[in-house]
């Protein structure tokens, strides 16, 4: 396959976000659970919680430095290889990311030195205040960057402008605070605390099944795991309403995520593997395994009976349910696309007349203009594997944390939390799967938006830099052996302090 | 409230991020230095230790400078980052490599060991320094783009007389101004190199290595002054880019002097003042050892950045010119996001005061010189 610019590029979106994201969420949840043990400190006035807080606190840190040096790589690249991106549709996306960093990171970096090095400088009161502050900033910077991010799954409160080619803010309040923007946030949130509990679950994990620091351990526990079967659940309800949101809105890519070829009524969710050589329209099985009839017409519609519409329906079209086919769509879009061009034309040579047609036809078919760039109907399908896999990975892990945590709640409301091998040993894997679905929920996210970069309105292949390939293939490769050292560093200190544990003394 | 009023704010609060900016950048001038500040590994603490409590903050500066950027002149963000591609990614690198290496320098197990993450600071201190100061150079000497007006697209790389090295050749093309690009860039590493010296004498309690900082302060001030200088002359008399009423740009003797004379010399006056105070503070820092001279030659830099960010924008200079062709340079005025756009972010941007607040407030109680004591924490750098 030839490799192009493009997608280089989006490989290289994809490894760099890939470190970004290994570190974000211990950050977004660490930085709360350490706030609550601080709390806990504050209140009872025990040492013990103090040096717990103080432990978590160093990995924390040794964590942070590496979320900043890989989180600017994005702001760098949103202009270095998706320079078009940044053009069309900056002022609109520009803007949460400037509140971003108003409102998120500096907070971050004011209270964090306080947070890691005032304990002997500000009174115990200011540092708890202040350790509660970076916990807020990183949460307020998840929730700015996701608002960016679900305008390009789902862009509301812009308009496009004929004039200038793009795409233009209208309402600020629409951008911020759709509802696509608030579940994904809280979907996030609560996936990122799930993963900072199961960070501290893995590591009391070991030390109990080595016998060591058992006081600690037991106190970690006692904190991570309500928290973690708190948001395990949480995660499932806010899950269900994103499910809603993306059969309402990116259809194309809940039909890939099921492996739905044939739309149809009370659509069930089958529990399989995807066959490889289905192809929209023949009459092979999409996916072999145990099907849950009506089970995704309840999830994406909350109807049992509720249409979803399949791949096949999206691709030809589907009159009954109102469904164009992407034939028409493409077809309207370079509609508006052309009335665009000739309305520039008729600008340069100052014909009123022309330029109010051309404008009415644009406003009549700029809903579509994005499909223009398409090539053929099937493009508007995403690729199916992964969109398929990572969604069915995540939600089984989900599942799995939602029975799991209950188990481990009620060992440790009994008591019997430091004992039981193979709990414990199951206990240290809790973070890896954490990791595992967190990606895979991004994978079925991301993968499953294309062929666009803003759905249904601007493709993927019009985004990038007009730039060589060479120089994209040189910086993905200098990223990833930068990100890999670096993160393998990162690890290495992390195992090391864990070794140390709790109550050596220092280094 | 009209869209010219509304460029020339985002222009404004660029440039004024810009100036708090270079403000911040004593961390890397005081990276760049480290070798000479200490001489110890507990030197070296005192000295990391001081640099490290700031670090982030300069960080977050510059995300927020670029993020203002972005916002506000998304058109620039898109020709620049995107044309001058290998500029941004090596100031990128320098970054990237700073971020951990204030955490991971004296970890145990850190894999590269302490030298290496040393050498990422001088890395940063130096080569992110000169670049940043070279990139900024081209707001006045130009770029070689070209910038399609109704096809939208954009070709780098243009201009028949010139290089093509994707950014790097703002300092190999000495047809194009590299010449002052590179000036600039080692202006900009002087003026940092001594505030860096400063803020160690202001926050060290160590009175070795506040002998070692006021001494470098002066040496380097000394070597500034021919940067300056040249800097200074060639900036006043070289040609620059106007724009007129109807947006045609076109190619001005003295269009820099000209833009600080302008709207009654203000910028000219604010130049002229931060540059006094600057030398003044090195005087009290450098030559009389007080503490507050980093505060004073550092406010210096403050006004003196607004004002040449401002002669950028202003004064009808076109902010990020092409010399491949004309009629491409970006102003204020046609690569700017739209009325509602920079009207949304100019709400919210009232909101700045309390974040300037909550950081003076928090540098505030954190204030106290670097001691024997923080150098022994646990949580040290
Ligand atoms: C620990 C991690 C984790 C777990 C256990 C789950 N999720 Fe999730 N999910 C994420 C972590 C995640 C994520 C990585 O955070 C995503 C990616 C984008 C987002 O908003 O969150 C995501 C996205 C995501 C989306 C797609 C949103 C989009 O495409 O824009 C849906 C429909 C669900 N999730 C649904 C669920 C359901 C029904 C779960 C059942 C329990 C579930 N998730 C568990
Ligand atoms: C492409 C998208 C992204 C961009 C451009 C981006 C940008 C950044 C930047 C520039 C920083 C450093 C901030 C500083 O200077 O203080 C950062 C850190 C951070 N980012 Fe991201 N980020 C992205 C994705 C995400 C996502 C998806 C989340 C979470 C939902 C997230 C959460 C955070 C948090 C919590 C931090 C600060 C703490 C840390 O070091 O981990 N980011 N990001
Ligand atoms: C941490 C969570 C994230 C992960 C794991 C992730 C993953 C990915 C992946 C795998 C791709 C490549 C998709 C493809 O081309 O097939 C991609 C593309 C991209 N993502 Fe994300 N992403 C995340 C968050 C974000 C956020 C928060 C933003 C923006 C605010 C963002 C913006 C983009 C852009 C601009 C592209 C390139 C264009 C494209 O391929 O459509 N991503 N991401």
């Amino acid at each position: 396959m030839d490799f192009l610019m493009i997608d280089w590029a989006r490989a290289q979106f994809a490894m760099t976000i890939f470190f970004h994201f290994l570190f974000v969420p211990i950050t977004l949840g660490m930085t709360v659970l350490v706030a609550i043990m601080e709390s806990l400190y504050y209140k009872t006035g025990k040492e013990e919680w103090k040096k717990a807080t103080k432990f978590w606190q160093l990995l924390l840190a040794i964590n942070f430095a590496i979320g900043l040096a890989t989180g600017i790589i994005h702001e760098f690249e949103f202009g270095t290889n998706w320079s078009n991106y940044s053009w069309v549709m900056g002022d609109v996306f520009g803007a949460p990311l400037a509140v971003e960093g108003i409102f998120a990171f500096f907070i971050e970096a004011s209270f964090g030195v306080v947070s890691i090095f005032g304990w002997k400088r500000v009174s115990k009161k200011f540092h708890l205040f202040s350790t509660w502050m970076l916990a807020i900033g990183t949460n307020l910077s998840g929730f700015w960057i996701i608002v960016a991010n679900s305008f390009m799954q789902h862009p509301t409160g812009y308009k496009l402008n004929i004039e200038t080619a793009r795409a233009e803010m209208t309402s600020f309040a629409e951008v911020a605070l759709q509802p696509k923007a608030i579940d994904t946030f809280l979907h996030q949130i609560s996936s990122s605390y799930l993963l900072g509990a199961t960070f501290m679950i893995t590591i009391a994990a070991y030390y109990l099944l080595k016998k060591r620091d058992i006081a600690f351990a037991k106190r970690s526990m006692a904190v991570a795991i309500p928290f973690a079967l708190m948001n395990a659940y949480f995660l499932f309800l806010v899950g269900d309403m994103q499910a809603a949101t993306v059969t309402q809105m990116q259809p194309t890519k809940i039909a890939a995520a099921e492996g739905l070829f044939e739309g149809m009524e009370g659509a069930p969710i089958v529990i399989g593997i995807l066959n490889p050589n289905k192809k929209p329209g023949d009459a092979q099985t999409a996916v072999w395994g145990i099907p849950f009839p009506k089970l995704l017409s309840i999830l994406g519609k909350h109807s049992m009976n509720a249409f979803v519409p399949g791949i096949q329906d999206l691709i030809e079209g589907n009159e009954k349910y109102g469904i164009l086919p992407a034939a028409e769509l493409i077809r309207r879009g370079k509609v508006a696309i052309n009335a665009m061009n000739e309305y520039h034309k008729a600008k340069e040579e100052k014909n009123e007349q022309l330029m109010a047609e051309n404008r009415k036809i644009f406003d009549q078919h700029s809903k579509y203009f994005g499909y223009g760039h398409l090539q053929k109907p099937e493009d508007i399908i995403p690729p199916i594997g992964v969109t398929f896999y990572t969604f069915h990975i995540m939600v089984g892990l989900g599942t799995f944390f939602m029975l799991f945590f209950v188990i481990l709640y009620i060992r440790l409301m009994k008591g019997k939390i430091a004992d039981g091998k193979l709990w414990l040993k199951i206990s240290l894997f809790t973070l890896l799967m954490s990791y595992v679905a967190t990606f895979a929920g991004w994978g079925m996210a991301e993968v499953g938006r294309q062929p666009w970069t803003v759905f249904g309105l601007l493709p993927t292949i019009k985004s990038a830099t007009p730039i060589h390939l060479t120089n994209v293939q040189m910086t993905f490769f200098i990223f990833l052996i930068l990100l890999g050292t670096l993160t393998f560093a990162e690890i290495k200190m992390m195992l090391k302090q864990i070794k140390l544990g709790p109550n050596k003394p220092e280094n | 409230m009209t869209l010219s009023f509304l460029q020339h704010y985002w222009w404004f609060i660029v440039s004024l991020l810009g100036a708090l900016f270079v403000f911040m950048m004593f961390v890397q001038g005081g990276q760049s230095l480290a070798m000479q500040l200490a001489k110890t590994d507990e030197e070296e603490k005192y000295v990391f230790n001081s640099l490290g409590r700031k670090w982030e903050l300069t960080f977050t500066t510059l995300v927020m400078f670029g993020g203002a950027l972005y916002a506000a002149f998304p058109l620039f963000y898109a020709i620049s980052f995107g044309g001058a591609y290998w500029v941004w990614m090596i100031i990128l690198f320098t970054f990237v490599v700073q971020a951990v290496s204030y955490e991971y320098r004296t970890k145990p197990a850190n894999l590269l060991g302490k030298k290496v993450y040393h050498i990422f600071l001088y890395i940063n201190g130096f080569l992110g320094t000169i670049l940043i100061g070279a990139a900024v150079a081209t707001f006045f000497t130009g770029s070689n783009f070209a910038y399609h007006k109704i096809t939208r697209e954009l070709s780098w790389g243009v201009a028949s007389d010139s290089l093509n090295l994707r950014g790097l050749e703002a300092a190999l093309s000495f047809n194009h101004g590299a010449l002052f690009n590179i000036l600039f860039g080692l202006m900009l590493l002087f003026i940092v190199r001594i505030t860096g010296a400063l803020w160690v004498n202001n926050n060290v309690k160590n009175d070795i290595i506040r002998e070692r900082a006021q001494k470098l302060a002066k040496v380097n001030f000394f070597i500034l002054l021919p940067f300056l200088l040249a800097v200074l002359i060639m900036f006043v008399t070289m040609k620059g880019y106007r724009y007129n009423s109807d947006g045609i740009v076109s190619i001005v003797d003295g269009q820099y002097l000209k833009s600080l004379l302008s709207d009654g010399a203000y910028k000219l006056i604010i130049l002229l003042i931060g540059a006094l105070t600057f030398v003044y503070g090195v005087f009290i820092g450098a030559f009389k050892g007080e503490r507050k001279g980093f505060w004073i030659a550092n406010g210096g830099i403050v006004f003196v950045v607004l004002s040449i960010f401002m002669a950028a924008g202003f004064g009808n200079s076109s902010f990020y010119p092409s010399y491949a062709d004309l009629q491409s340079s970006l102003t204020i005025e046609n690569a700017s996001g739209s009325f509602f756009g920079l009207k949304t972010m100019f709400y919210v941007s009232l909101a700045v005061p309390l974040v300037l607040g909550h950081i003076f407030y928090t540098w505030y109680i954190m204030r106290k010189p670097i001691a024997e004591e923080d150098v022994q924490d646990k949580h040290s750098y």
